[in-house]
């Protein structure tokens, strides 16, 4: 396999100081993979083969040991994403408060298939939007978080000014 | 009227009131800590007592049961901590709260996070534990961040780290977060995924977390809101804080209700001292205008749904102590631990899901069944096929091409996953709303089959 710039992750010092932090948390290095992958995804927006070899290099691992991580867990991701990602709940309480609409609305409005309960890309890498399972909050549906950022009692109207809010270039 | 009694969150919502240290010990917080290390090692029938013996004690006596799901004795279960393996001894908090209804823990997190790390610090003293870590899912970024906060802060103030307090005791904790997956949430689960692996959840015997538990050492997993309960336990008494609530189901509990109700949201009872009814109606303002009830989940998603009218035989012991049968509708059920067990469910998280009548049942059903075949983690093959099988026969179902035997289809594959077929007690969690779903409301199950199939059976006679 021909070695491209892709190929390879730059960490910066900082963020290995960060991570070196981090693993000193734990008795056992490998304990600090979760929390390495999310820093990682942080930084780099999602988890790229480099990354994860690089982390298992980093834990004294084999990269399957770190690749079984991010095809398990459904926060982390193989592929780039949308520069938002925008997971709406889908479970029963807010499926009860009106998710499923809220899901298609956006759908529509970002020109995506609302029938698609994965996660989607809209074309100009803007927006990645997908259906997520309980996000805890159940008294407040329907419930949404862009990124980090977490919204409730989310009415089409609001979907539609979030969707201003975080279409940046 | 019920009224509500709050205890673990009679600070969160108050106005003015923040997250940070200095407004916690301005409320009285520490205060406890304080008092626990203070405490000496006392002499009882020639033996001596030490202080960590006595909170112990004091946790079994208070009556305390998790708060988490199983409803388990939190006194017990600490007991039966391996004290002798010369392993150290570890303190997981369980914050991933993922059985879906249930939002109190998020409440806690981020509107007092110091409570939790008051009770913690109490617990990992009482234990013996140096080294303890907050298992957050991976959705509750903020709440994270607020536990580093705080941690922090308590550092500085020497209730964490070397010497807490003056004592000679050390105490670190770190905040772990969940990357997304359901099964974190359970403890043996939550522990591979806390050493860095896959959440395969463990066998059990042998891999029992008091015995071998993280790094295979001894180790006490308490869902937040227990952890917190330890340190009102240890400010009232455990004799005043058993006058909380109900015998045997003492304390008090937030109940998270969600779904078909005009007021949803989170309300701390004294245990048993409200029914389901009196929270429906009385806390989360009853039924939206015009709906009648038609189904209730009445301790997150995977407890057995109850029907509206289902009337229950129920064990009591009345005012002298005599066992007496009495028959209760389920709106009149105390919400507590044993008389939901006694009417065939439970009150597992906390978190009760309302669907009035304009619910298809099939559909919520359908959802809820997505969500477990999406969530198993595939280890064992009943619950890994069969939780794929059930959501597959619901969607078809649901899209109008099933068949009126499909609910004895369901109720084949649910019946034959839990009951020791399975590592953990997902089995359970996956096939007990199936087979409460569609034992109490088969006829809604077999009516959208029948109608599929004479549709179907139209097509076929028009195609020929
Ligand atoms: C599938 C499954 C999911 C669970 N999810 C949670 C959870 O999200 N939070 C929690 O505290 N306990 C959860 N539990 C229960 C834990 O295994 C464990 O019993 C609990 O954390 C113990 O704490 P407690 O005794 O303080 O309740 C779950 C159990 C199972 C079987
Ligand atoms: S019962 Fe299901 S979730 Fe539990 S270990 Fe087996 S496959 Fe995994
Ligand atoms: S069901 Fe949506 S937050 Fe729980």
């Amino acid at each position: 396999m021909a070695h491209t710039e892709k190929d390879h992750i730059k960490v910066s010092a900082q963020l290995e100081s960060e991570i070196d932090g981090l693993i000193s948390h734990y008795p056992q290095k490998r304990s600090a993979s979760l929390m390495i992958l999310h820093r990682l995804q942080e930084e780099f927006g999602y988890l790229s083969q480099p990354a994860i070899e690089w982390t298992a290099m980093k834990l004294e691992l084999q990269p399957i040991n770190i690749y079984e991580l991010v095809t398990f867990y459904p926060m982390f991701r193989e592929h780039p994403v949308g520069k938002t990602v925008v997971r709406v709940c889908r479970t029963l309480s807010c499926a009860l408060g009106g998710s499923h609409q809220l899901h298609s609305h956006l759908c529509r409005k970002l020109g995506l298939n609302p029938a698609d309960k994965g996660p989607q890309n809209t074309p100009d890498g803007k927006f990645t939007i997908e259906f997520a399972e309980c996000l805890a909050s159940c008294g407040t549906p329907p419930v949404v978080m862009c990124n980090d950022d977490f919204y409730d009692n989310v009415s089409t109207d609001q979907a539609d000014k979030l969707i201003k809010k975080y279409n940046q270039p | 009227m019920a009224e509500e009694y709050r205890l673990i969150l009679k600070n969160a919502d108050q106005p003015g009131y923040t997250v940070d240290i200095d407004c916690y010990q301005k409320h009285g917080g520490y205060q406890t800590l304080k008092k626990v290390m203070a405490m000496a090692a006392i002499e009882k029938d020639g033996k001596v007592i030490s202080p960590q013996e006595q909170i112990r004690e004091e946790v079994k006596v208070s009556g305390l049961r998790g708060r988490g799901g199983a409803g388990f004795s939190c006194g017990l279960k600490w007991s039966f901590v391996d004290r002798r393996s010369g392993k150290p001894i570890y303190l997981v908090c369980n914050a991933d709260e993922s059985e879906p209804g249930t939002f109190k823990d998020r409440q806690i997190i981020h509107k007092d996070p110091h409570q939790l790390i008051e009770g913690m610090i109490i617990s990992a003293y009482a234990n013996d534990v140096h080294l303890a870590y907050i298992y957050i899912r991976g959705e509750f970024p903020q709440g994270a961040q607020m536990l580093v906060r705080a941690i922090e802060e308590a550092r500085q103030k020497n209730f964490l780290g070397k010497g807490i307090c003056g004592t000679s005791y050390d105490l670190e904790i770190y905040v772990h977060r969940g990357a997304g997956a359901y099964i974190c949430g359970e403890e043996t689960g939550l522990l591979e995924s806390l050493e860095g692996k896959r959440p395969y959840p463990r066998i059990k015997p042998p891999y029992f977390p008091a015995v071998l538990g993280l790094y295979m050492s001894p180790t006490i997993v308490n869902n937040v809101e227990t952890l917190c309960h330890v340190k009102h336990v240890m400010e009232m008494g455990a004799g005043e804080y058993a006058k909380l609530g109900t015998p045997n189901n003492t304390g008090t509990r937030i109940v998270c209700i969600s779904g078909h109700v005009r007021k949803p949201g989170y309300y701390e009872i004294q245990v048993g001292h409200a029914t389901i009814g009196q929270l429906i109606h009385d806390f989360a303002g009853g039924l939206l205008p015009g709906r009648k009830l038609k189904a209730i989940i009445p301790g997150g998603s995977s407890a057995k749904v109850f029907k509206a009218g289902e009337k229950f035989k129920i064990k009591q012991k009345d005012k002298d102590g005599h066992e007496v049968e009495k028959e209760m509708d389920i709106l009149d059920i105390p919400y507590d631990f044993d008389t939901l067990m006694a009417a065939g469910s439970m009150s597992g998280s906390g978190a009760i899901i309302v669907m009035d009548d304009t619910t298809d049942i099939v559909e919520a059903l359908g959802n809820l069944s997505d969500f477990y075949a999406h969530e198993s983690c595939g280890q064992c093959t009943p619950c890994r096929e069969g939780s794929l099988w059930m959501s597959k026969a619901l969607t078809r179902l649901n899209n109008g091409g099933g068949r009126k035997q499909d609910a004895d289809y369901l109720l084949k594959i649910a019946d034959n996953i839990p009951g020791g077929r399975t590592i953990c007690a997902f089995g359970e969690a996956c096939s007990w709303p199936v087979q409460s779903f569609v034992r109490k409301f088969k006829d809604e199950f077999e009516a959208k089959g029948a109608a599929a199939e004479i549709k179907s059976g139209q097509t076929a006679t028009m195609n020929q």
